[in-house]
């Protein structure tokens, strides 16, 4: 096949149907940047998800969530009422036109209306079901009820975040969802790859619990080694199991987030940091004659930490975010400030690699920065293209597809069907 | 047939630290040979962090990082010896794909940036997961997750009104995110290559990965001016929606509740029917008002109990609400147990060790537990001699020139 006929996407040719809610939209994104067909099915009058905040102009309108544009760009949107007879046919003609169909809807709901992961490989065997759910499809809590801070409760994120003299507290921007939309996109593209091969399709099932279960660090082999349990240590960080470190410093006019490490890792940023606050007129005898290469986070003791962490800790009041920032470049220290939402959008690094794309909302009479891409590609393009879909936006296309007339189209609208 | 999906596929990968692993991971647990390419002489740092086995250091006994490489094979290549790139390439060259996050320089320093390994395989494809990518002013900056998180905005996120801002309780956060995007992307270039027999480089930025994860407040402030603020566990639409303390030492138990009937039901297992139409609580509006009085309720409730005995009386009415789980509950936990989160595999220095198993259940591919995670360079010998082709004296040669180290 010649790249005419596949044109310059990676995923060319391929469909899905994203019948998710906020926990899944991650997935249909990823996917969509690759270059499948995603069209978002929603329910007559859009999706509940509609109503997730911010809002544009702090208007709360199902047209105009902050939250659903974010993840729902480069989807094109109908609605269908999948409980409806009518609904669940025309379902099914959408089917045979897809490869993927991802939905987060509560275990067993697709199968209580006979579109269950067997019933839809009838339809067409090659397709490839992705369930998106707070615990998973099977197992003792599949049917708990959940939200975000449930689910990063119950995965090990929450008991380490916070103060150690306050309750767990939780990222305030959902977090689980995107942790398990973006396994649910691998996990379909595996059995993508798995369906190139054998013809076979099957079920992909994504447990929100466990994709931010899957990367805890040190959590689970301390407990197993140890019998340690990790707890919070807010804005200082392990350094053993008896000493921590500072890791979220106050500078001027924000935060700068640095550990120090010893060995030759910690000496090749430490000793610059050292040798830069001496430039300044604030060196410390100590910390210049300190031999980096022999220290040791393990088995240093506190009284030492503290006695290194002072005068760095003094040094980074008096500089800026941008001050700091520029002489980690300058000067190869592992340091960086925490940025600002502003800070973001006007980061030279990101302006330098293109990476803010305005995509137009005329709707709304202003453009709205996307991420251009999430990876770079020498080959394909993989960009995000136009903005989220409208309630219904495409059903005229779409319903014109599969052979719907513009008078059945009209006629399933007022029957409350589309 | 042959369920492992990945069975055709061979990935040589110079990875460091969690980015590396956890994206060789989707690829080692579905069949793919993923070769790692080591050295002694710089380590990757989870061989030298703790927790290790007996307490003993040793490249071989890091919990750290034989949690996170099983299904893997390690290769020891002293990459300053000139013969080790002779080899290096001579792996790439029955690859199809290699993997890197250094910072930019090193594999170029190597000879093995991308327009080099295209000479070696045309079709080769290309993976870097840079701190800040391959090009752009920060391109050299060494960026750990805890940071690259911190300049992607997150932390702006946690904490309390009345204190700064907190970093994710697991510090390498970004380390768990740019793994899924990138591994996405790259069995979407594998498809594209057996359709079009072309490779390509991918270059994925950790930090443009992470501000995916904050993308609705960056839209908040681009549209709204606003920048976000620390709020604790509150959320603007649900109430009670918080941690509350149980009994024992650091047990809590999070409940979130998004409307009346769980607020009535929510009353009911407290024994207070007579909450649910008191006027400081009837509608959302006024719960939000008091939602302090709510959370006091709620405490002196959970004061007695333990995580999991309010976890189950209120999953039992319908509301939502979960342990917050520590080391010792999710090594446990009934559901990831359930779904194999966990695989313990006999390792020859840790003994039995639980390795960390997949986040995802294809139903008919499932993944599985192939080897322990590799001592360093265990797999010379099979790499040089089964797959390079090398006699015995050469592959003995190599070793006594210091090339294997």
């Amino acid at each position: 096949m010649t790249d005419q006929v596949l044109g310059k996407k990676m995923l060319q040719g391929c469909r899905a149907l994203d019948l998710t809610d906020e926990k899944g939209f991650l997935c249909g994104k990823i996917l969509a940047d690759l270059g499948v067909d995603v069209i978002k099915v929603e329910k007559p009058g859009g999706d509940p998800s509609r109503r997730i905040g911010p809002f544009w102009h702090d208007i709360v309108h199902p047209e105009k969530s902050l939250y659903w544009f974010a993840y729902n760009s480069d989807k094109r949107g109908i609605t269908l009422n999948i409980e409806t007879a009518d609904g669940r046919e025309i379902f099914k003609k959408l089917v045979k036109t897809s490869d993927f169909i991802i939905e987060s809807f509560p275990p067993g709901y697709m199968e209580t209306l006979g579109l269950g992961y067997s019933a839809l490989s009838n339809i067409k065997g090659t397709i490839i079901l992705t369930s998106i759910t707070p615990f998973g499809q099977r197992g003792p809590y599949r049917d708990y009820e959940a939200s975000d801070i449930v689910v990063m409760a119950m995965s090990g994120e929450l008991f380490l975040t916070g103060d150690s003299d306050r309750p767990p507290v939780n990222i305030s921007i959902p977090q689980a969802c995107l942790h398990a939309g973006a396994d649910a996109a691998v996990g379909t593209l595996i059995a993508y790859h798995h369906r190139r091969k054998s013809g076979e399709g099957q079920h992909v099932d994504i447990s929100m619990q466990q994709s931010a279960a899957w990367f805890l660090a040190t959590t689970i082999p301390y407990w197993e080694i140890n019998k340690i349990i990790q707890g919070r240590v807010g804005t200082f960080r392990s350094g053993s199991i008896n000493t921590v470190q500072r890791q979220v410093w106050p500078c001027k006019d924000g935060y700068v987030f640095f550990f120090m490490m010893g060995g030759m890792q910690g000496a090749k940023t430490c000793r610059p940091l050292v040798k830069w606050m001496d430039d300044e007129g604030m060196g410390d005898e100590f910390l210049m004659t300190f031999e980096w290469e022999q220290f040791d986070m393990a088995t240093a003791t506190q009284e030492l930490i503290d006695r290194i962490s002072k005068p760095i800790a003094n040094f980074f009041l008096v500089h800026t975010k941008k001050e700091v920032l520029e002489a980690a470049i300058t000067k190869n220290i592992s340091v960086c400030p925490l940025f600002s939402m502003q800070d973001l959008l006007n980061d030279p690094h990101l302006a330098a690699r293109g990476y803010w794309k305005q995509i137009e909302y005329p709707e709304l009479k202003m453009p709205i920065p996307y991420p251009k891409q999430f990876i770079r590609s020498s080959e394909n393009e993989v960009t995000t293209r136009f903005r989220a879909p409208l309630i219904g936006e495409h059903n005229g296309e779409i319903y014109g597809e599969i052979g719907l007339s513009g008078q059945e189209v009209v006629t399933l609208k007022e029957a409350g069907i589309i | 047939m042959n369920n492992k999906v990945f069975s055709n596929i061979k990935i040589v990968a110079w990875s460091w630290a969690m980015v590396g692993p956890l994206t060789l991971k989707f690829f080692a647990d579905y069949g793919a040979t993923v070769i790692r390419v080591e050295t002694s002489n710089r380590p990757c740092v989870t061989r030298t962090s703790a927790p290790f086995k007996d307490g003993k250091a040793g490249l071989n006994r890091s919990g750290y990082f034989n949690h996170f490489s099983g299904n893997m094979m390690s290769v020891s290549l002293n990459m300053g010896h000139p013969l080790a790139i002779g080899l290096a390439k001579e792996l790439i060259a029955q690859a199809d794909v290699v993997m890197e996050n250094f910072t930019p320089g090193v594999m170029d320093k190597w000879g093995l940036g991308y327009e080099e390994l295209k000479k070696i395989k045309p079709d080769i494809i290309m993976l870097r997961q840079n701190g800040f990518g391959t090009d752009g002013p920060y391109r050299n900056l060494a960026a750990f997750g805890m940071i690259l998180a911190a300049i992607a905005g997150i932390p702006n996120f946690i904490g309390w009104p009345d204190r700064g801002p907190l970093p994710v309780g697991v510090g390498a956060y970004t380390d768990c995110i740019s793994p899924r995007l990138a591994s996405a992307a790259l069995i979407a270039a594998l498809d594209y290559r057996d359709k079009t027999g072309r490779g390509q480089l991918l270059d994925l930025a950790q930090y443009e990965a992470a501000i995916y994860f904050v993308l609705p407040g960056v839209l908040d402030y681009a549209v709204n001016g606003r920048e976000p603020v620390r709020n604790g566990n509150a959320c603007a639409y649900a109430v009670p929606h918080n941690v509350y303390p149980c009994k024992g030492k650091e047990r809590w138990c999070t409940i979130a509740v998004f409307n009346d009937q769980q607020w009535a039901q929510l009353c009911g297992v407290l024994g207070k029917p007579e909450y649910i139409h008191d006027v400081r609580f009837e509608t959302f509006l006024n719960r939000k008002q008091n939602e302090k009085e709510v959370d006091d309720l709620i405490k002196d409730w959970t004061a007695d109990l333990t995580p999991e005995e309010v976890m189950i009386q209120l999953q039992g009415a319908g509301i939502p609400a979960g342990v917050v789980e520590n080391a010792a509950d999710l090594y446990t936990d009934p559901q990831l147990r359930h779904r194999n989160l966990f695989w313990p595999i006999d390792h020859s220095e840790m003994g039995s060790f639980t390795h960390l198993g997949t986040s995802l259940e294809l139903s008919k591919t499932p993944a599985q537990a192939y080897m322990p995670s590799p001592c360093l360079g265990e797999h010379n010998e099979y790499v040089l001699t089964e797959l390079l082709g090398k006699t015995d004296e050469e592959f003995i040669e190599l070793f006594e020139a210091g090339v294997l180290e």
